[in-house]
């Protein structure tokens, strides 16, 4: 049966090779696991400090982000016209819009007297802001003039704003040198670029930012028909509306904020090169373990050549002790990235999970690990003269 | 027998083939065969203008002091080995010039037996000789370890299939190497020293079987030894010295007195 579905099976040389010598082939595993571990550590550390620059930009309600196309980062959000928003409706499948001022202020910390900048966002409290309903009901008080909702993940140096709210005082303080009152706390986090977070309706907003021009917003949320296609209708916008603004998607939106993180700090320098340090690791583990195997057993792959057997083949064999030093190496190296990745995430909060893409890097980067090594081991197999046997 | 040399016209070049009912062709015939080694002032020649011609099923030993050129002449008919001046020949095919493809697709029907047995010591006896018949084309994997396996058995080891090479004896092994030697279907089998590493009973025993199932199979064998209690299993004896080559007496040099 298997003769027939597999005519040209061999005898598994590779594999009889690595395991002649269980407990070298355990250390090669070790050394293996432990790189593709290092690099799932570093990794997973920086695409959790990326992702949490983006907590804000996940909670939007929105299929589609408009901005002004001076704006770099959440950090320096540049302001375009409102009507872009308005004419934005014109799509047909577009379905409902929101404007967000989004600017950093001065709050007082009621306790110390002292100022700090807060990410504060203005809206219209009808408008849908948040994907979370939770937030959503929240935001009807803030119809009323001179109210904010306070973040209560904020660091603590705005002031033990949620102790005293939960105590159940009454709460008021400056923003920008304007009088505000606290009137319920919000769950965001902070990110990178804001320690806090405040919200607050478009009319306080204004009065806390009383030279800000009329009709300019900061960020436009715009929501679609269902089974519309963001892209599709991102074009059709790009199209018909000036150069003033720039259209992205919501995970574009992310993106574009994360990749202002990864490029203008040095935060992902030093963890990729972290995980560079494990490759590095990892390669010179392998090739040892490899080129002692090839140079053990150079009389033997010169005998296999005297016996006619074709270097390719050869050069095959060890390509497979390559592949499947990979294999062995990652599996574990997955299940402890998998159990270190939770007690990160109990520990520190950041947002670190395993997932696919990440997964698929370090498989392929062990891969080129153990395959590069090989190639170069190969090279050692061209010292088998098949002459000098005899 | 008596020293050929090559007077008929050499046979045109045919594409290497299975063996077929006897051919009319000799197994080997080398013509002027010369080597050299080094380069320049150092350049030495080992090989001075050999002839010799090997006929299908013979059995032919090679002797002479050691560093007079016998393991080049080895390494050269083997096809290991780029021929610089003269002809060899093998089933017909002229290996000087021959590239390494060609030279790599000629030494799988040639078996080879070496001083050391040269086992792979990952792999059991009976994966060992399956390396042999794995060379072998249009088999399928069970085809192969059962010609792995009823060779094992021809050279008695037959209840020794999965132990490893270090659990073996010497003669054992080198059985083994026979085994898979032969397991190929080789038409041409060199041994160099195959009882080296061998006691005298040991030796003779091998030395008797490798010469049995080669008849059987009708494969040409070229055996250098220096091992003179075996000498009577040669059809030819042939003796080289300073790179060149002479048949020998048979009677004259067997010290066992009894020839067949």
């Amino acid at each position: 049966m298997i003769d027939a579905l597999w005519p040209s099976r061999r005898i598994p040389l590779a594999w009889l090779l690595l395991t002649r010598q269980p407990g070298r082939l355990l250390v090669a595993l070790c050394g293996i696991s432990f790189a593709g571990i290092l690099m799932f550590l570093q990794l997973g550390f920086r695409d959790g400090l990326f992702d949490a620059s983006v907590t804000l930009h996940k909670r939007f309600d929105a299929d589609l982000v408009m901005v002004s196309p001076r704006t770099m980062s959440s950090i320096a959000m540049a302001s375009f016209p409102r009507r872009r928003l308005v004419q934005a409706m014109a799509d047909p499948q577009v379905l409902s819009t929101t404007p967000v001022h989004w600017n950093f202020l001065l709050w007082r910390n009621p306790q110390t007297r002292t100022t700090r900048s807060i990410l504060a966002l203005g809206f219209e409290p009808g408008d849908a802001l948040f994907v979370d309903p939770g937030l959503a009901e929240k935001t009807q008080v803030l119809s009323q003039r001179g109210r904010v909702l306070f973040d209560s993940l904020s660091r603590p140096e705005f002031g033990p704003i949620p102790q005293w709210w939960r105590q159940g005082r009454t709460i008021d303080t400056e923003v920008d040198g304007t009088r505000v009152r606290v009137a319920g706390l919000v769950e965001l986090g902070p990110s990178f670029g804001a320690d806090g977070n405040m919200l607050t309706s478009s009319e306080t907003f204004q009065q806390l930012m009383p030279n800000l021009p009329a009709g300019s917003i900061e960020l436009g949320l715009i929501r679609l028909e269902p089974g519309a296609d963001p892209n599709a209708v991102s074009r059709r916008l790009r199209q018909r509306l000036p150069a003033d603004v720039a259209l992205y998607t919501k995970k574009g939106f992310e993106e574009f904020e994360k990749n202002y993180w990864r490029s203008s700090t040095a935060i992902g320098y030093i963890f990729t090169l972290g995980a560079g340090m494990g490759f590095v690791v990892g390669c010179v583990i392998v090739y040892q373990i490899l080129h002692s195997d090839v140079s053990d057993h150079l009389p033997e792959y010169a005998t296999l050549m005297a016996m006619g057997y074709p270097l390719p083949q050869l050069l095959g064999v060890v390509a497979r002790e390559g592949l499947l030093l990979a294999l062995f190496g990652y599996v574990p190296a997955w299940l402890a990235g998998l159990g270190l990745y939770t007690l990160i995430r109990n520990g520190t909060k950041l947002p670190v999970a395993m997932d696919n893409e990440r997964s698929l890097l370090v498989f392929a980067m062990i891969l080129t690990m153990c395959l590069g090594s090989a190639l170069m081991a190969m090279r050692k197999l061209g010292d088998a003269d098949p002459a000098e046997i005899f | 027998m008596v020293s050929s040399t090559p007077t008929v016209p050499r046979p045109p070049a045919s594409p290497p083939s299975r063996p077929k009912p006897p051919a009319p062709e000799p197994t080997l015939r080398l013509a002027g065969l010369s080597h050299w080694f080094g380069k320049g002032a150092n350049r030495r020649q080992v090989l001075d203008q050999l002839d010799l011609s090997i006929a299908p099923g013979e059995v032919v030993l090679l002797t002479g002091p050691s560093g007079c050129g016998k393991t080049t002449l080895l390494t050269l008919v083997g096809a290991l080995r780029q021929v610089m001046a003269g002809s060899v020949q093998l089933f017909g095919h002229e290996l000087h010039g021959a590239g390494r493809r060609q030279r790599q697709l000629l030494r799988r029907q040639i078996g080879m037996i070496f001083q050391g047995h040269n086992l792979l010591r990952c792999l059991s006896a009976e994966q060992n000789v399956q390396m042999g018949a794995d060379l072998l084309p249009g088999l399928g994997y069970r085809a192969r370890r059962d010609r792995a396996r009823e060779w094992l058995r021809a050279v008695g080891l037959g209840d020794h299939l999965a132990h490893r090479p270090h659990d073996l004896s010497g003669g054992q092994k080198q059985r083994v190497a026979i085994a898979r030697a032969l397991a190929a279907q080789p038409r041409l089998l060199l041994a160099d020293e195959p009882t080296a590493a061998l006691d005298s009973r040991t030796g003779r025993e091998v030395v008797e079987l490798l010469r049995g199932l080669a008849r059987d199979q009708g494969c040409s064998v070229l055996m250098v030894t220096h091992d003179p209690r075996i000498l009577d299993v040669a059809d030819r004896l042939l003796r080289m010295e300073d790179g060149r080559l002479w048949e020998t007496e048979l009677e004259g040099a067997s010290l066992g007195g009894s020839v067949r």
